[in-house]
């Protein structure tokens, strides 16, 4: 089986995938270059959107639920054209997937805004981001893929290779 | 200023969580996705920690909004999570939705706890 017709399980870097095992060989600067550079950018992007949409302790923090679930619709697409579309570009995904998209999403951001809306006594804030920031990114990542496959390859389903069986019996993944 | 604050964390935080991924996906191979996992729960108990002090603006730039904020991902958290239903790894999904948001709450409260303890 190609490298490129099972798409890889983390984004980031993955190395089950023999390309992205040796990217960072002969030289790790180019990559790593990328990545940095991307991310500068995307956590620009994110910081200009938490200065333009701020948001109370009790408050429900737009500006990085938007940040993080239209992140991840854009990850679904770009990992579909990546791997189905531009498999040779070796600097691509280090760029966009875990440079830009990387940098604009945030984990932690979204952690201490439950935990900061908890301590000010905004239980149902905390606890309506906590779900609603999980449940708009999976639904986003999905329809991005999803949408992105379909237009690529007419009959693929959410960014699944046409000959990746739906479960594995092993249960393993790969 | 800030501006070059928060450029100058994520030039950092972004390569690390690549790094650090590759480190540990060399030495824990597994189709959980561990890297991810480790960045995200580090990124929260650090920005924890810095909320909790509370640091000043510059601190909070560099280290919070830049660093932490690119070191940790919900795009690479979600897409794992996409991925590992479509390849039937369902409970390797819901392990890894359950454990970053517990532990990665644990993780910010830690570090909230541990910067209150430290400043008292």
């Amino acid at each position: 089986m190609s490298e490129f017709e099972r798409p890889p399980i983390d984004p980031d870097v993955d190395l089950h995938v023999p390309a992205e095992r040796r990217e960072l060989r002969p030289r790790p600067w180019p990559v790593l270059a990328a990545i940095s550079a991307g991310g500068v950018l995307g956590a620009l992007a994110r910081y200009g959107l938490q200065s333009a949409f701020p948001h109370p302790a009790t408050g429900f923090p737009w500006a990085t639920f938007g940040t993080n679930v239209s992140g991840c619709l854009l990850i679904g697409v770009l990992m579909v054209l990546v791997t189905q579309v531009w498999p040779g570009r070796a600097l691509v995904r280090p760029f966009l997937g875990v440079g830009v998209l990387g940098g604009f999403t945030t984990f932690s951001t979204y952690v201490v805004d439950i935990q900061q809306a908890a301590v000010a006594g905004a239980a149902r804030v905390a606890l309506a981001y906590l779900a609603l920031t999980l449940a708009g990114a999976m639904v986003a990542v999905w329809a991005g893929a999803s949408l992105t496959s379909r237009l690529v390859r007419p009959g693929a389903t959410a960014g699944r290779s046409p000959d990746e069986p739906t479960a594995d019996p092993g249960g393993g993944g790969r | 200023m800030t501006i070059l604050l928060v450029a100058l964390g994520a030039a950092v935080g972004a390569p690390l969580r690549y790094l650090t991924d590759r480190a540990v996906q060399t030495r824990h191979d597994s189709v959980f996705p561990w890297g991810t996992l480790t960045v995200n729960v580090a990124g929260s108990l650090l920005l924890g920690f810095l909320v909790g002090l509370p640091a000043g603006p510059a601190a909070t730039a560099v280290l919070g909004t830049g660093f932490c904020g690119a070191l940790t991902t919900y795009s690479t958290f979600s897409y794992e999570t996409l991925r590992l239903v479509q390849t039937g790894a369902r409970f390797a999904a819901l392990a890894n939705v359950l454990a970053s948001v517990v532990v990665g709450l644990g993780a910010g409260f830690a570090g909230l706890a541990l910067a209150l303890a430290l400043t008292a």
